[in-house]
């Protein structure tokens, strides 16, 4: 069902801008590197100098065409840059060189999935820009300083349909953009250094109105939580003032993300006549079809597709495959796992548990784990060969975690292997029997908990080493009933 | 005759004798600088002492019996808006009064490799916006064959330069007639090349879809000899052409057998110089007693060509120009109070009254609600002037015209009268429009004694047939070796 505001619905379309990764800026040779010290990696090129000229970077029109082939878009045959004219201390030449009418392509989607039902997020069109610098303002003196390090490095513009209804759905579309382009190794995904960033465009209609109410632009949003409490706010904002007879303004607003706001821009900074014309300093751009088949056949496995596979050839729960596919790095972990160790579900058990929780404990990304997936299988064999039991295993996975030592080590330098030698526990069962009479007696009247007790009682007495299934049967044959 | 009066072919042949020295010809240019440079007011900056180094170096390699390469030694002067590493590139501006840029541009670099010791930079209209030469910050410059005259623009400087002698070459850039018609002021060869045939990389950029560098020199053999330096393909420049670039002086054929000549009837307008019409037909006389073949044609939409020119020139420079603000580099204004306002004085206060003027036009032209009307009108019909030359190259191989309506003006003339001004480059313009190669020649004198220019106009790429046309004309029409008065210590006074 979906979700509405005292009758009310919410139209929500993204811009999503992300940075491209490749080695050297869009229209000069310059690094594309983030950070560095400040006005390092910049030439008179990326600063606007008079008399220079830029040239395009192919591999960045190779990254767009890619990123645009993952979202199911249309390539253009021709597209053509254009210049967005605006006066601003980062922006050197005081245009960028963006796209206007002809962009690289156009008309494709993206589908998510929430509560459990798929919508299709249409997505207008991808196109190629370059990024701007950064503005410093320094709190205490009067003046601001600019860095143009990040100028001109290649930026991409995903325009979505208005096709979202609530908060969630923005978030979720989110999450699997950005999913896709850190699959397709375009766009490292980091939205605290900017490098994948949305301004949302929300409205909020009567339920079931065909017509679209006045917008807003939502900036400044800079990660996924805040998407979801901005918009959360600017709807709820939206809804309370056409309940009180008042109008939407349409404007651009800013995030504040401590006060919980959503604030209007000042005037002066967005009231722009772009005055967008075709860059005389760029040639019109002819797409060879060839060229765009060859980068298709490039891509990946995209997450939805490996999602099924997954499914279909690991036999694994939805659940688990969802979480799994959901990073590129975590769905190339179990793969790699399950390629030592062929049991999926116990791999897909031990990540989701024990590593995401390792994770989430420590605040650390997978590509930072320090297990790697074929050590996991390692002592995923240990278990399965009866070498160790379950619960060392957990054991000895924290000091592999803490040691960065292998299972087998640690299992034989703290002497951890199972007890499996019948004789042995037979020994120990009989003592335990000896000291827990009123047990034994309690489990012969029928409590089965009492069972469980004496179990306990010769793991403990092995410090957890003895084999359990070794333990349960001569237990039952001893106690008898 | 003084070696600085002849040309770099003439030059270039006694060098390889080993009769002068390239030091014995920087200083022949040196010593008229001297001589005439205060009343004329050819350059914004000297450089003679690196001119002097480069052509120590040529005459170094000559003395090791080497070939230091077919322009070597011959000094030229660059017009200011072609960015020199290490040498202040002001554009005539007084936003770029002090900038010195960190690189070559494309052609700079080539010269440099080709040893042309650099004189300096030369003067010109502002960000070349103009066709006088008087909007210049510094100051304007004078005609040497009348020194109460302009000398075109906005490559005045450069024109005048190698008119006087203070260079033997030089280049300069053509956005809507910026060499043509300033060579044709001054009586000496400009050629505006094809779009795309010369790198326009480090040429500060006016209207970047009009911009093309090209040579002016004393004749049409100099003017194929500086072609072969500067053309070519650049990577740094996406609208360079990448197209093999012909040996031009295999094309200094004096034989116009057989060629057909198209003569527009649009291009003789009410108002022009009835001595100019009368030097131009006669030319087109001349061709036909050498055995070409010379028609009437027409070019319909030639009428337009001024409205079409500054709506798109304009409109490019107002972007173009956007990023002199003060925050990086050339004038900033003092005295302000907040980030608009350091924008808007340091442009008021930088930039000249053209300029300011050109910038408002470009911007009203690409304004929301008036791009329709102006900006894509332009290029439309753009189309329809570059369409016009298409068909006219079906039936001719070159179009001849006058360069300008008039010869050279009187200094402050028109320069209050922007719309008459604007009329100077009416036959001019058309070839940036359709991106069609152009040169001036000398074609006679008026009654006053000033030269009259002739534009012969061809296919793009085709600079060969226009270079194999106007060396015919010249070889056979004796005007080359006219050198303005001043080269000969005479007019420096003036006459009013």
């Amino acid at each position: 069902m979906a979700r509405t505001w005292d009758g009310f619905e919410a139209v929500i379309g993204l811009e999503v801008h992300a940075q491209l990764l490749t080695r050297s800026k869009v229209f000069c040779g310059c690094s594309a590197d983030f950070g560095g010290e400040p006005n390092t990696r910049v030439c008179p090129i990326c600063l606007g100098f008079p008399g220079v000229l830029p040239v395009l970077n192919r591999k960045a029109l190779e990254f767009t065409i890619r990123t645009a082939l993952a979202l199911n878009c249309k390539i253009a045959r021709f597209s053509k840059f254009d210049r967005k004219n605006y006066f601003y201390p980062d922006l050197p030449k005081n245009y960028q060189i963006s796209q206007y009418d002809m962009p690289i392509s156009y008309d494709g989607y993206l589908d998510i999935e929430v509560d459990g039902e798929t919508r299709r997020i249409g997505i207008i069109r991808v196109h190629l820009e370059e990024e701007t610098g950064k503005n410093i303002h320094l709190a205490d003196e009067e003046k601001s300083l600019v860095d143009f390090n990040r100028t001109g490095v290649p930026l991409i513009e995903i325009v979505s349909k208005p096709d979202m209804r609530s908060p969630e759905e923005a978030k979720e579309y989110l999450m699997r953009l950005r999913d896709i382009l850190m699959y397709i190794d375009v766009c490292n995904g980091n939205m605290e250094e900017g490098s994948f960033r949305c301004d949302a465009n929300v409205s909020v209609r009567p339920v079931g109105s065909p017509e679209l109410g006045t917008k807003t632009e939502v900036k400044n949003m800079n990660s996924f939580k805040n998407v979801q409490r901005a918009l959360e706010y600017e709807i709820r904002r939206q809804v309370e003032l056409i309940k009180a007879g008042k109008k939407v303004v349409q404007e651009t607003r800013l995030w504040d993300v401590e006060a919980g706001v959503t604030r209007p821009m000042r005037t002066k900074e967005y009231a722009h006549d772009y005055r967008y014309f075709p860059e005389p300093d760029l040639v019109l751009m002819e797409i060879d079809p060839e060229w765009v088949e060859e980068i298709r056949r490039s891509l990946p496995e995209l997450p939805a597709q490996r999602l099924e596979r997954f499914i279909r050839d690991y036999n694994i729960p939805e659940y688990d495959a969802r979480i799994l596919t959901s990073r590129k790095a975590l769905a190339d972990y179990f793969e790699r796992c399950v390629q030592c160790f062929p049991k999926p579900k116990v791999v897909s058990n031990w990540i989701m548990v024990d590593i995401l929780g390792a994770l989430s404990a420590r605040g650390m990304e997978i590509e930072e784990f320090p297990i790697p997936p074929e050590r996991l299988a390692d002592l995923l064999k240990l278990v399965e060969d009866g070498t160790i039991n379950q619960r060392t295993a957990k054991d000895v996975f924290s000091e592999m975690l803490d040691t960065g030592k292998g299972p087998e080590e640690i299992v034989r330098s703290k002497g951890l292997t199972q007890i499996s030698d019948e004789g042995m526990i037979a020994e120990i069962v009989e003592k335990v029997l000896a000291e827990n009479m009123d047990a034994v007696e309690s489990y012969r009247k029928g409590k089965e908990k009492a069972f469980g007790f004496l179990v306990g009682q010769v793991m403990r007495e092995t410090r957890g080493k003895a084999n359990p299934q070794i333990v349960n049967r001569i237990l039952k044959e001893k106690i008898g009933r | 005759m003084e070696l600085c009066d002849m040309t770099a072919g003439e030059l270039s042949k006694l060098l390889r004798r080993r009769e002068i020295s390239a030091r014995d010809i920087l200083e022949s240019v040196l010593r008229r600088i001297e001589e005439v440079e205060d009343v004329l007011h050819s350059y914004i900056t000297l450089t003679p002492d690196l001119a002097m180094d480069m052509a120590a170096e040529v005459d170094r390699i000559l003395a090791r019996g080497e070939d230091p390469g077919p322009l070597a030694g011959i000094p030229i002067a660059l017009k200011d808006n072609l960015c020199t590493k290490g040498i202040k590139t002001t554009c005539a501006s007084k936003i770029l009064y002090n900038f010195v840029p960190p690189y070559d541009a494309t052609v700079v670099a080539r010269l440099r490799e080709a040893l042309t010791p650099f004189v300096g930079k030369t003067n010109m209209d502002e960000f070349a916006m103009g066709s006088s030469t008087e909007n210049s910050y510094f100051g304007p410059t004078r005609n040497p064959w009348r020194i109460d005259t302009v000398p075109g623009g906005s490559s005045g400087g450069s024109a005048a330069a190698v008119a006087s002698g203070e260079a033997i070459i030089s280049l300069g850039s053509d956005t809507g007639g910026s060499i043509r018609q300033p060579a044709a002021l001054c009586g000496v060869v400009g050629m505006k090349p094809t779009y795309g045939r010369v790198s326009r990389f480090g040429l500060v950029a006016f209207a970047s879809s009009l911009d093309q560098i090209g040579p002016i020199t004393k004749d049409v053999a100099d003017c194929a000899l500086l072609m072969n330096l500067i053309c070519g393909h650049d990577p740094m420049d996406s609208t360079s052409a990448d197209l093999p670039v012909p040996d031009y002086t295999k094309a200094l054929i004096p034989d116009v057998k057989g060629m057909r000549i198209g003569l527009p009837k649009e291009y003789f307008v009410d108002g022009m110089d009835p001595e100019v019409e009368e030097a131009v037909r006669k030319a087109a006389e001349h061709f036909e007693d050498l055995g070409a073949d010379v028609r009437e044609i027409s070019l319909p939409h030639t009428e337009y060509a001024v409205a079409t020119y500054y709506i798109v020139a304009t409109s490019e420079a107002s972007s173009n120009l956007a990023r002199y603000d003060g925050v990086k580099y050339g004038y900033r204004a003092k005295g302000w109070k907040d980030l608009y306002e350091m924008y808007t004085k340091t442009r008021q206060e930088g930039f000249g009254a053209e300029v300011k003027r050109r910038i408002m036009l470009g911007t009203f032209s690409l304004s929301a609600g008036y791009y329709d009307a102006y900006y894509l009108k332009a290029l439309k019909v753009r189309t329809l002037i570059r369409s016009d030359f298409e068909r006219a190259f079906e039936d001719v191989d070159v179009v001849i015209t006058p360069t300008s309506p008039t010869a050279a003006f009187r200094i402050g003339e028109r320069v209050d009268d922007p719309l008459k001004m604007y009329l100077s480059d009416i036959f001019t313009i058309s070839a940036n429009l359709a991106g069609i190669p152009g040169i001036s020649i000398p074609c006679g004198f008026t009654s006053d004694g000033l030269p009259i220019g002739l534009q012969i106009l061809g296919r793009p790429f085709d600079e060969e047939t226009i270079i194999r046309v106007a060396y015919a004309f010249e070889q056979t029409k004796g005007l080359k070796d006219a050198r303005p008065p001043i080269a000969q210590g005479l007019g420096k006074e003036g006459r009013s």
